[in-house]
């Protein structure tokens, strides 16, 4: 096993060729004006296509991923990401499409999108849904954008705020104050869920929108939604989803049946698609039928089988980034729904809540519940240092590593202190599920009989604990 | 199908070692009236069908020569790329926020970022952005951070959707303001930005190779920028700087680009990847992540990300930028791309590109009928002007198998019969050939 790896540029020998091309006719200074030319080349490596698959084949068995451990990082949905999807995106017909092509020449693509937008309403019990957004907070901020414009339709001026909980994620009020609105946090319960009066004294006819994660970040469903977007519609509020977290309802649950005006999906969570090591993602936006003309453009519409991409819609809030969307993203998720039928899809949700109660329940006597009832997809655990020999969360994130998985999210929601966010998916096995448990009480006994080696994971890894204040303190970006 | 392991023995125990007698019992947490009550789904595709199935729809689009630009550029996508970004490790990982177990994708992150500066002449980059309009929209919000101030200038010759989501983006905040300058010689008139610039003008933007392919006077506009205390914001694409000069060298403060033309495929829109560098300085105010170099509790070498405190995680309504999922493996694919093209096969391809649009430019100008519509250099692609509009030109070329190009009229009516052109290396002598004559047949 190597456990380093010089970066390429270190490996580069001056004059050595990967991959070489036809020379052109005539060199780019027959065209162009000698002012307009590179000076020096770029430093960029110089290796043989050999050194380079070798390099990135070595560089990649550094990572841990999914394919080779469990990687149960709350809020993430890491599951299995079927390699069908994978090669029917990359069919050249879909991979191939250049995305100015008339409809004529894309209707293959243009159907997967519009059969993918009905898929996603189905699920939703929402009206209508634009594939554009890239990710999960473009999606958000798309989902806002919408809001100011339905406000702004109704001459409506003064709800200039957005109500979030205090365990929602960071992109929900980063998104709120990116599309102009200021942002109040509304405090959750002792129980984990918002708090009711603190919500109705907080909406007001300043309030433009509530924004709710359901389940929320502490894995747990808000029983009281249906009462919180009737108090939010009464004050003349929108209730936004923040659907991250859809995994626990994937055919079980549709967020319309809750009062949910909008909602955003991450199809690179709940629909299996891979996180490619932090993206491409795709944050499709669903709406209720009042706010369908504010969707941003373009919209894929159908008329008699034919597909159009429409570029201009009378209300629409515009347009969110260049051209249709993550279309390759979406036929992954698209091919991922086409595999299961109505009876197989509620088993999504049902082994994913399975698997989080299952891992809950075989952790608490260990790692307390930050709520002690049952969990959605996941369960938010807490470590208690002052019991354990100083056995902090980040202690038992870098443990958990040596043991062979990869840690959970780690100190999210914000508000449990040492918070341990373990999202199994409902792809792993009772055995791996086991063996994760072991682990964790294993990483407990440890604290109590060597802290030290704990503290100090991990040990196996390719690097120990790295200085990341010293990389903040002299940031080293680049190669130069 | 599922993907769901787990025997009805498996669950039976599992449920026990819960301590509940059913799944309903555990579900019990969603009220029963808030449960759904049926699906209108279709019939679940077995993997065997469901591939028949994709395939089917995948035929519904036709295979053409691709002749089209616009921002999304047909380059060849070099087998090992593929190949590699497919590997599991890198596929299937999320974002690295456990440094030590992540090291393969962090130090890619860092090789890219290291990349995209050599291209743009740059000192500080980021793992990636969405894509090329939304970096430029990122660029103009730290603009005006950076400076204070509140205006921006956007060319026409920049391209209309780039131009559309950053009305978007920056709408209902009502700042930054854009404002645009017409562009009527199909390129940026110094003069022009000259007579806007003011104190209030936080940045103005220079797309060069512009939207019509047109190369701009960058250095004369950054001067004429800095003199009034605005920033430059360079869109650059990242391909022409095999043979073109570095937008760090000619002025340019923060650099965006499309990126997907480094080993990405076209896949109708997405997905691309958007690519930001900036002069040290302003290295604060990078939106997303960013990977750093640093060293383990042993001094060894390694890699993580750093600069956190700007992102929504940890600043949430202050962050310099709401994003958290980036385009990580498409800019794998890129950092793989120019590690396997190096600085001479990257001038390989942009010479070949200049070469054949220059070629297919002349040939179909040799076309009665056909004309430039702009003067001045271009990169790979230039307007066309047709007799006749070019939806038509558009459609009589498709029946021979070419996409012809993107007519323009949808972006401004005054353009209606311009078709915007775009050869890559990709295009070979026979296609060019076929274009033009196919051309020839439509002018009669």
């Amino acid at each position: 096993m190597n456990l380093s790896e010089k970066i390429s540029i270190e490996k580069s020998v001056p004059g050595r060729r990967g991959l070489v091309f036809a020379k052109a006719a005539k060199p780019a200074s027959a065209y162009l004006p000698a002012g307009a030319l590179r000076k020096a080349p770029p430093r960029l490596p110089e290796m043989g296509e050999f050194e380079v698959v070798r390099h990135y084949t070595r560089l990649s068995r550094l990572n841990f991923c999914l394919d080779t451990h469990l990687y149960p990082l709350g809020s993430c949905t890491m599951k299995y990401n079927p390699r069908a999807n994978e090669e029917i995106a990359a069919l050249d017909g879909f991979a191939g499409a250049h995305p100015c092509a008339p409809d004529s020449a894309v209707q293959g693509t243009l159907e997967v999108l519009h059969r993918l937008e009905k898929l996603l309403c189905e699920l939703t019990g929402l009206a209508a849904f634009t594939l554009q957004p890239a990710a999960g907070a473009h999606g958000e901020f798309t989902g806002i954008l919408v809001a100011a414009a339905y406000h702004r339709s109704r001459k409506d001026r003064k709800r200039v705020e957005i109500l979030v909980a205090d365990s929602s994620h960071g992109t929900n009020p980063a998104s709120a104050a990116l599309g102009g609105f200021s942002v109040r946090t509304v405090a959750s319960r002792p129980d984990g869920r918002l708090d009711m009066e603190a919500l109705k004294a907080a909406l007001g006819p300043q309030t433009a929108m509530v924004m709710l994660t359901v389940p929320n970040t502490l894995g747990l469903f808000e029983g009281q939604i249906r009462q919180i977007a009737d108090a939010a519609h009464a004050a003349g509020a929108l209730l936004y989803m923040d659907g991250a977290n859809f995994n626990a309802l994937l055919g079980l649950a549709k967020p319309a049946d809750f009062g949910v005006d909008i909602l955003h999906l991450n199809l690179h969570k709940s629909f299996s698609t891979p996180h490619g090591g932090g993206g491409p993602g795709s944050g499709p936006v669903g709406v209720a039928a009042a706010l369908e003309k504010f969707l941003p453009v373009p919209r894929i519409a159908e008329k008699g089988g034919t597909f159009a991409l429409q570029a201009k819609a009378a209300g629409s809030i515009g347009r969110m980034r260049s051209f249709a969307g993550n279309t390759g993203v979406a036929i992954k998720a698209y091919a991922y729904l086409r595999g299961h039928g109505a009876e197989t899809l509620r088993s999504i949700a049902e082994n994913a809540i399975l698997n989080a109660n299952y891992a809950r329940a075989k952790l608490k006597d260990l790692f307390p519940p930050a709520v002690d009832e049952p969990c959605m997809h996941e369960c938010v655990l807490r470590t208690e240092p002052e019991k354990t020999n100083g056995l902090k969360t980040l202690d038992v994130a870098k443990r958990l590593l040596d043991h062979g998985f990869y840690a959970p999210t780690i100190y999210f929601p914000l508000i449990v202190h040492e918070a341990i966010m373990i999202e199994p998916t409902e792809t792993e096995t009772k055995e791996t599920l086991d063996a994760f448990v072991a682990a964790l009480r294993a990483i407990h006994a440890e604290a109590l009989a060597d802290p030290e080696k704990v503290h100090a994971a991990p040990h196996t890894l390719p690097v120990k604990r790295l200085d990341e204040l010293g990389a903040a303190r002299n940031p080293n970006v680049a190669w130069g | 199908m599922t993907y769901s392991p787990h025997t009805s023995n498996d669950r039976a125990e599992m449920l026990r070692a819960i301590g509940v007698s059913s799944m309903d019992e555990l579900l019990a947490q969603i009220p029963a009236e808030l449960r759904a009550g049926g699906y209108d789904w279709p019939a679940a595709l077995p993997e065997p069908e469901r591939m028949a199935h994709a395939r089917a729809l995948a035929a519904k689009n036709r295979a053409l020569a691709c002749f089209a630009g616009a921002g999304a550029y047909d380059h060849h996508v070099p087998a090992a790329v593929k190949a590699l970004v497919q590997r599991g490790e890198f596929l299937t990982a999320y974002t690295p926020y456990q440094a030590e177990a992540s090291q393969g994708t962090l130090q890619a992150i860092y090789e890219f970022q290291s990349s995209v500066c050599a291209l743009y002449g740059m000192d500080a980059s980021n793992a990636s952005l969405y894509d090329g309009a939304t970096a430029l929209a990122e660029a103009a919000t730290a603009a005006a951070r950076i400076t204070g101030r509140k205006k921006i200038l956007l060319p026409e010759s920049l391209h209309p959707e780039w131009r559309d989501t950053l009305k978007t983006y920056f709408g209902a905040r009502g700042e930054p303001v854009l404002e645009t300058i017409p562009c009527p010689s199909g390129r940026l008139e110094p003069a022009e930005v000259e007579r806007r610039l003011d104190d209030t003008v936080a940045a103005v933007v220079v797309a060069t190779p512009n939207f019509f392919g047109l190369l701009e006077d960058g250095a004369g506009i950054a001067e004429r920028a800095h003199a009034k205390g605005a920033l430059l914001i360079a869109a650059a694409d990242p391909v022409s700087l095999g043979v073109l000069e570095a937008p760090g060298k000619w002025g340019a403060d923060i650099a965006v680009g499309e990126g997907q033309g480094l080993g990405n495929a076209l896949n109708y829109g997405g997905p691309y990847l958007g690519l930001f560098a900036c002069q040290k300085a302003h290295m604060r105010h990078i939106p997303g992540r960013i990977c750093g170099m640093t060293t383990d509790a042993e001094g060894k070498r390694g890699f993580v990300l750093t600069l956190q405190a700007r992102e929504q995680h940890i600043r949430r309504e202050r962050a310099a930028s709401n994003i958290c999922s980036n385009e990580a493996l498409c800019a794998l694919a890129a950092t793989i791309h120019l590690a396997l093209l190096g600085p001479e096969g990257l001038k390989e391809v942009a010479e070949l590109c200049v070469d054949k649009a220059h070629r297919l430019a002349e040939k179909a100008c040799a076309v009665p009928g056909f004309r430039l519509r702009f003067e001045g250099p271009f990169f790979h692609e230039f307007v066309l002007e047709c007799p006749v509009p070019a939806e038509r030109v558009r459609n009589a070329l498709l029946k021979e198998g070419l996409l012809a190009g993107v007519p323009l009229g949808r972006f401004d009516k005054a353009l209606k019969n311009s078709l915007l052109v775009c050869a890559t290396e990709t295009r070979t002598d026979g296609e060019i050939d076929r274009y033009a004559a196919a051309l020839g047949r439509v002018s009669k």
